[in-house]
């Protein structure tokens, strides 16, 4: 068993757990906090795979500043213990055994394709992953339309916030 | 010995992280003790007197005096949460300065060089990673007190963090664009030279706005005066840490510190040329300023040892002066001295820097909330874009020409 290895499986468990743990929480605290648990468990996978970069903004813009606000509204909103309810009927009829079909088919497909090879040898994959440089070339030069149509989308996202929030006059 | 030779990465990484560990934890210590002094003699008293010669042994009562009180967890707290706090402050503030090099990469044992834990290749985008999540230990701390001054003080410094990380980040950006390279040994190799070949050509002079907008950030990033709000004692006891006794309370105590000497790291790494000398390399006399400087504070407490000193406090000062003279020697071994060089510049910037923190404790008074608020988004972020646009402009300049 090589050192990236166990890396990878003490993550998945982790991220895995805490996914787990986001939905069976009581307090909304703990929910968040197991959802950044899973946050980083995930940036050290996309370490494994040799994108540092990757690596590094999934934390700083998860992590360090979406969760965070969560965070922030959560304490702000003092909001107290969920309270349990008779689960659906229909989640538990119809969820059920639909979600084991996605995670069946999830496995066959990664099982079946070379992605799922990638991920698996991640040592193989870190060599032929991007640097920083060249990403940003890429991102910059390739796909420069679709990068700078993003920015504008969340400009307007950021703007139509603002009008919701501003109060009538 | 197998071992060693199959993962010198491993072994090397361990030996420094232990040494690391235990330097910065008592150079943390001993900060509390600088701070009090240098903020005494501002306020025109004598400050940590008692306690071994000069006050000395004051951080080690002190330690011991936390370690011996009673733990408290208040009723209703959530406990989980309560004792996670401290620990996520401390950890994540000690783990960014194993991204710090204290001196040049050239020095080296088993292949590895000794003076960074790990030279990461976006080094400054981990640092920045790491401390986005130094909010938490605060904002947690707040919370699951289950008390109202915690609670408050947590919303505010989380307010406070989140708004002023957005110009902290920005103000560096400009640093990025002139350096081509978020790795910090070559961004400090990036800054050697000299301009008329006297002035060194730090980042610090084309970014000096840049540098003011960080430093004033990392101020409130790091929740001190005058951006000390989430502990104003006058209006919420102390803020987020109220209800924590005993260690868990000097363990945020030391993690302030611990960020505090980040970001003067950080600083010296992107403006001051980090472990560069500030002379010509033509100087070479200055190769034997580290000897001299400690063989002169070594002469000055054998003085005091022998004129001033009484009891304890001279055997401890004999200890002292015997170290301090012995290192002073042994920097003027040639081995020594070229290795001591790259960490004595390092080290003396940041001094400079946590002088300069201590400096604005002791002069500046405390803003008011929504002074904060509004200086930190209406002055201090459109400052650091405008800084970042007309770097980016500059850069981008001769390219434009010469397509045109």
């Amino acid at each position: 068993m090589s050192l990236p290895f166990i890396v990878f499986f003490i993550c998945a468990l982790v991220a895995v757990g805490g996914a787990l743990m986001l939905i069976l929480a009581r307090e909304p605290i703990h929910s968040a906090l197991s959802l950044v648990l899973v946050m980083i468990s995930l940036a050290v996978l996309y370490l494994l795979l040799g994108a540092e970069f990757i690596a590094a903004v999934q934390i700083i813009v998860y992590a360090g500043a979406i969760m965070v606000l969560f965070v922030f509204v959560i304490m702000l909103l003092n909001a107290g213990i969920e309270e349990r309810t008779d689960y659906s009927k229909l989640a538990k009829y119809a969820g059920l055994p639909l979600g084991m079909f996605l995670l069946l088919e999830l496995a066959h497909w990664m099982a079946h394709s070379a992605v799922g090879a990638t991920i698996a040898n991640g040592s193989e994959a870190a060599n032929t992953a991007a640097s920083t440089r060249e990403l940003s070339t890429q991102l910059f030069q390739k796909y420069l339309f679709p990068f700078e149509a993003t920015s504008i989308l969340i400009l307007i996202a950021i703007l139509g916030a603002l009008v919701l929030a501003k109060k009538d006059e | 010995m197998d071992f060693v030779a199959q993962h010198p990465v491993l072994v090397v990484s361990l030996v420094k992280i232990v040494i690391l560990l235990f330097l910065i934890l008592t150079t943390l210590a001993y900060l509390t003790w600088f701070e009090r002094k240098v903020v005494a003699h501002i306020q025109s008293r004598w400050g940590p007197y008692y306690v071994g010669a000069h006050g000395l042994l004051q951080p080690l009562a002190d330690g011991l005096k936390f370690l011996f009180k009673e733990d408290l967890t208040p009723p209703g707290a959530d406990k989980f949460v309560y004792i996670l706090a401290p620990f996520l402050a401390l950890s994540l503030a000690l783990t960014t300065l194993a991204l710090i090099p204290f001196g040049p990469p050239g020095v080296q044992v088993l292949g590895q060089s000794t003076l960074i834990v790990a030279n990461v290749d976006i080094g400054l985008m981990f640092v920045f990673a790491i401390t986005s999540m130094g909010v938490y230990g605060v904002a947690l701390a707040g919370w699951s007190s289950n008390s109202k001054y915690p609670l408050l003080g947590g919303l505010r410094s989380s307010a406070q963090m989140i708004s002023y990380e957005v110009s902290l980040t920005l103000s560096v950006v400009g640093v990025v664009l002139l350096a081509g390279t978020l790795n910090f040994n070559e961004m400090i190799e990036g800054q050697r030279g000299y301009y008329w070949h006297l002035i060194p050509r730090w980042h610090i002079i084309p970014q000096i706005i840049g540098f003011l907008c960080y430093f004033t950030a990392a101020i409130a990033e790091t929740n001190r005066v005058p951006f000390d709000l989430p502990e104003a004692e006058t209006e919420l006891v102390a803020g987020f840490h109220t209800e924590y006794s005993s260690f868990k309370f000097a363990m945020f105590f030391m993690a302030e510190y611990a960020n505090m000497l980040t970001v003067a790291c950080l600083a010296t790494i992107l403006f001051l040329g980090g472990w560069l000398s500030p002379f010509p390399d033509s100087w070479t006399f200055l190769q034997y300023l580290p000897a001299v400087g400690l063989l002169g504070l070594a002469i000055y407490l054998w003085y005091d040892t022998v004129m001033l000193a009484r009891g304890i406090a001279r055997v401890q000062l004999v200890v002292i002066s015997t170290g301090a003279t012995v290192i002073g020697l042994a920097c003027l071994h040639p081995v020594v001295m070229s290795v001591i060089q790259g960490p004595f510049w390092f080290l003396l910037k940041v001094g400079l820097l946590m002088f300069f923190y201590v400096w604005t404790r002791g002069t500046l008074p405390r803003f008011r909330y929504d002074q904060l608020m509004s200086f930190g988004w209406k002055f201090l972020l459109p400052v650091s874009l405008a800084n970042l646009v007309v770097t980016a402009l500059v850069k981008v300049w001769p390219l434009l020409v010469n397509h045109g």
